[in-house]
């Protein structure tokens, strides 16, 4: 793999050797690892996205085990490396640990909140994505009865599970919602084969739409969507070029521009909370060369119709970590 | 029979084997492009050149100093004990209980409190298996596999049901501030010796160590541990010496899951101060390893466990800042643990016929003066 230029790894045996501080930035990807095509894929990419802009370079390392969370925020921070970027919310305990010693280091954590005053906390509303996609869905189905797949069954994802379901009852108000989870714990990230059998269950079902928020695991269930002639729709990154004409459309999450706006603000950031939602750009539904057959007039239509409706604020998507409720659908 | 001097047993063995498995790594990092030579120098620095590398290194080793003895008392009964991982879990789970329900004053009374309960919890996983092979002749290699597996689910289970904090983690709520154990750099600090207090090495460091001289003193001095290594030499002359095979089966695997038990006091007190899934992350399967370099003697498994720490500690600076993908750097440990462990007769059959060949050239007067020169 020659992805990253050699400079790096030279630049980082410098300043260790020296014990300069560079102010070069770092990423921290979670256990799914860089290249699951999906999430952490994102992060990945928007830190790319820099390095092509700007000719800098940067640290990144992907974990081996839960131990290491703590220990890469360390030694990044003793590195001078700034800010440090984590993607994943299971960083907050560490992250709250560690902010403390380092005052001066600019923390950034996607998916999780951390107080503290060097850290800079990246929420996304993944509920108004999922809305988006979902009405897509509800209007795609011909069967009235589309499915989710979900991965560890957390709050989060059940935030994207009833977005989903607004969505898709927004456009049809008959259709049925059948909801998923791979598992409970973080192995249900990366268990397509499980992703798959599920697909099928609720394909079984009748469910001809299924949208698989699940990191790795999503892959099973988009090859089986296409492999069965449904439709999918994947999550975090684009993903409609995996399997064109099956792929209804991806709900776009989008970290790699949250990567990008820190690597890019430096030692600048503005801590705090951030909320990024449909009229921040921070989610949406992938349109693209690879889907965009699949996608009607009427479709469009629609989809411009409800992202207006979200950024006026005259739809209200409920947020399931609001109350932990849904209203819409059932687990 | 004729066999090679003793340090070559004990020495030359695993230096050969780690020179094989460096060479072999070595190869692996040339062919991903990058260099051995700057790789080795990053490992050696970053878990050795400071505090703060060292701090990991011996935080890991106390990791496997406890798996590494676990299956080593187990070897001396001629036993496989391959369920050190799901000891350590269960472990685990008798620490988070204790500390999490019980209010203590001082981190020392809550230590011992854990030492008591996580050897409780990993004995009595060790117990039914080691119950089936005394008994019902269960082979202790399968059912202590199959435990490990019972044991990450039943961990599964209490993390996402009654122990779970709330939140996305299933993981517990962490342990009240008095049950933290001081770091190594607070132990230092105090004999004004300066140590980074970011590492995670902490006062169970020194339980590991306790843990080996009364292993040692307990195989080699005591009637126990006489018996048990007869046992292991020979069930039927163990029998016919009159000691219960049940007895000895029982006692063995105790020790050994309690052993193993008592990683949890470094692990999930020490360093996690809560309990997460998985938290025992493979510690458990190393310790076969270290135990196999150790040659089952504590003092042996002490040094293979501060080897695999390096490694370990090593490991991770590799991942973060050489170009180097996390799944090489398991393939670069694999080797080691393949080499110092499986592959132990490979090296072992050949040099022992080297000796026993040199051995037997010059007319030598009698035995002993090989094993004289042997003990230069």
């Amino acid at each position: 793999m020659t992805f990253m230029p050699k400079l790096l790894g030279t630049a980082a045996a410098l300043a260790l050797s020296a014990g300069a501080a560079l102010a070069d930035p770092a990423l921290i990807f979670d256990l799914g690892g860089k290249f699951d095509k999906s999430f952490n894929e994102s992060a990945y990419n928007g830190a790319q996205r820099w390095v092509e802009e700007t000719g800098g370079s940067y640290n990144e390392v992907e974990l081996q085990s839960d131990a290491q969370r703590e220990q890469a925020l360390r030694r990044f921070a003793e590195n001078g490396n700034d800010p440090i970027v984590m993607a994943g919310f299971s960083f907050m305990t560490p992250l709250a640990e560690v902010a403390p010693d380092y005052p001066d280091t600019t923390f950034v954590i996607i998916d999780g909140v951390v107080e503290a005053p060097n850290v800079k906390s990246i929420i996304f509303s993944e509920h108004e994505g999922s809305y988006l996609v979902g009405m897509l869905a509800g209007m795609a189905s011909e069967t009235g009865t589309v499915g989710f797949v979900g991965g560890m069954d957390i709050p989060l994802i059940r935030k994207f599970a009833c977005g989903y379901a607004e969505g898709v009852l927004a456009a049809n108000p008959d259709a049925t919602v059948i909801a998923n989870m791979t598992g409970t714990t973080p192995a249900a990230w990366n268990d397509p084969v499980r992703g798959s059998e599920l697909t099928l269950a609720q394909i079984g079902q009748g469910a001809d739409v299924v949208f698989a928020a699940a990191g790795g695991t999503g892959l099973g269930v988009l090859q089986t969507a296409a492999d069965e002639g449904i439709y999918s729709i994947g999550v975090d990154a684009n993903q409609n070029y995996l399997h064109p004409g099956s792929v209804l459309t991806s709900m776009l999450k989008r970290v790699d521009n949250a990567v990008y706006d820190a690597f890019m603000a430096g030692d600048e950031i503005e801590t705090g909370l951030a909320m990024l939602g449909v009229a921040e750009d921070g989610v949406g539904a992938a349109i693209d060369e690879h889907n965009q057959d699949l996608i009607t007039d009427e479709m469009q239509a629609a989809l411009d119709e409800a992202r207006a409706g979200i950024e006026a604020g005259e739809i209200e998507v409920h947020d399931y970590t609001s109350d932990e409720s849904c209203p819409s659908v059932s687990f | 029979m004729e066999r090679m001097p003793k340090w070559a047993d004990v020495v030359l063995i695993p230096l050969i084997s780690l020179l094989l498995a460096a060479i072999l790594s070595a190869l692996v990092i040339l062919a991903i492009g990058e260099s051995p030579v700057e790789a080795l120098k990053l490992m050696v620095s970053g878990a050795l050149g400071s505090t703060y590398g060292w701090g990991y290194t011996l935080y890991y080793a106390t990791n496997f100093i406890f798996t590494g003895l676990c299956v080593a008392i187990a070897f001396h009964a001629r036993m496989f004990n391959i369920g050190g991982e799901g000891q350590a879990l269960l472990g685990g789970l008798g620490v988070a209980i204790v500390l999490l329900y019980i209010p203590w004053p001082h981190w020392t009374i809550a230590l011992i409190a854990a030492i008591v309960a996580a050897g409780a919890f990993g004995a009595a996983w060790a117990a039914i298996p080691a119950y089936l092979q005394a008994k019902r002749g269960s082979h202790i290699v399968i059912t202590t596999i199959m435990f490990n597996f019972i044991a990450a689910a039943l961990l599964n289970w209490a993390l996402v049901g009654p122990l779970k904090a709330p939140g996305q983690e299933p993981a517990t709520s962490s342990f009240p501030e008095a049950t933290h154990l001081p770091t190594l750099g607070d132990v230092f600090g105090v004999f004004g010796i300066e140590w980074s207090h970011a590492a995670p090495a902490n006062v169970s460091f020194f339980i590991a160590i306790l843990a080996c001289f009364a292993l040692w003193a307990l195989i080699w001095r005591t009637r126990l541990g006489y018996e048990i290594r007869a046992f292991g030499h020979s069930e039927p002359a163990a029998r016919y010496a009159g000691i219960s095979p049940t007895r000895i089966i029982m006692i063995a695997m105790l020790i050994s899951g309690a052993l193993a038990g008592c990683m949890a006091i470094n692990n999930v007190q020490g360093e996690a101060e809560r309990l997460v899934l998985n938290a025992a992350e493979g510690a458990g399967f190393i310790g076969i390893a270290v135990a196999l370099m150790g040659r089952s003697h504590p003092f042996g498994v002490f040094l293979a466990a501060v080897l695999f720490g390096f490694l370990y500690q090593g490991g991770a600076e590799l991942a973060l800042w050489m170009n180097i993908q996390r799944e090489l750097i398991v393939v670069i440990q694999a080797l080691v643990i393949l080499f110092t462990g499986a592959l132990d007769n490979m090296i072992r059959m050949p040099l022992e016929k080297l000796f026993v060949a040199a051995g037997r050239q010059p007319p030598a007067p009698d035995r002993k003066s090989t094993s004289a020169e042997g003990a230069q």
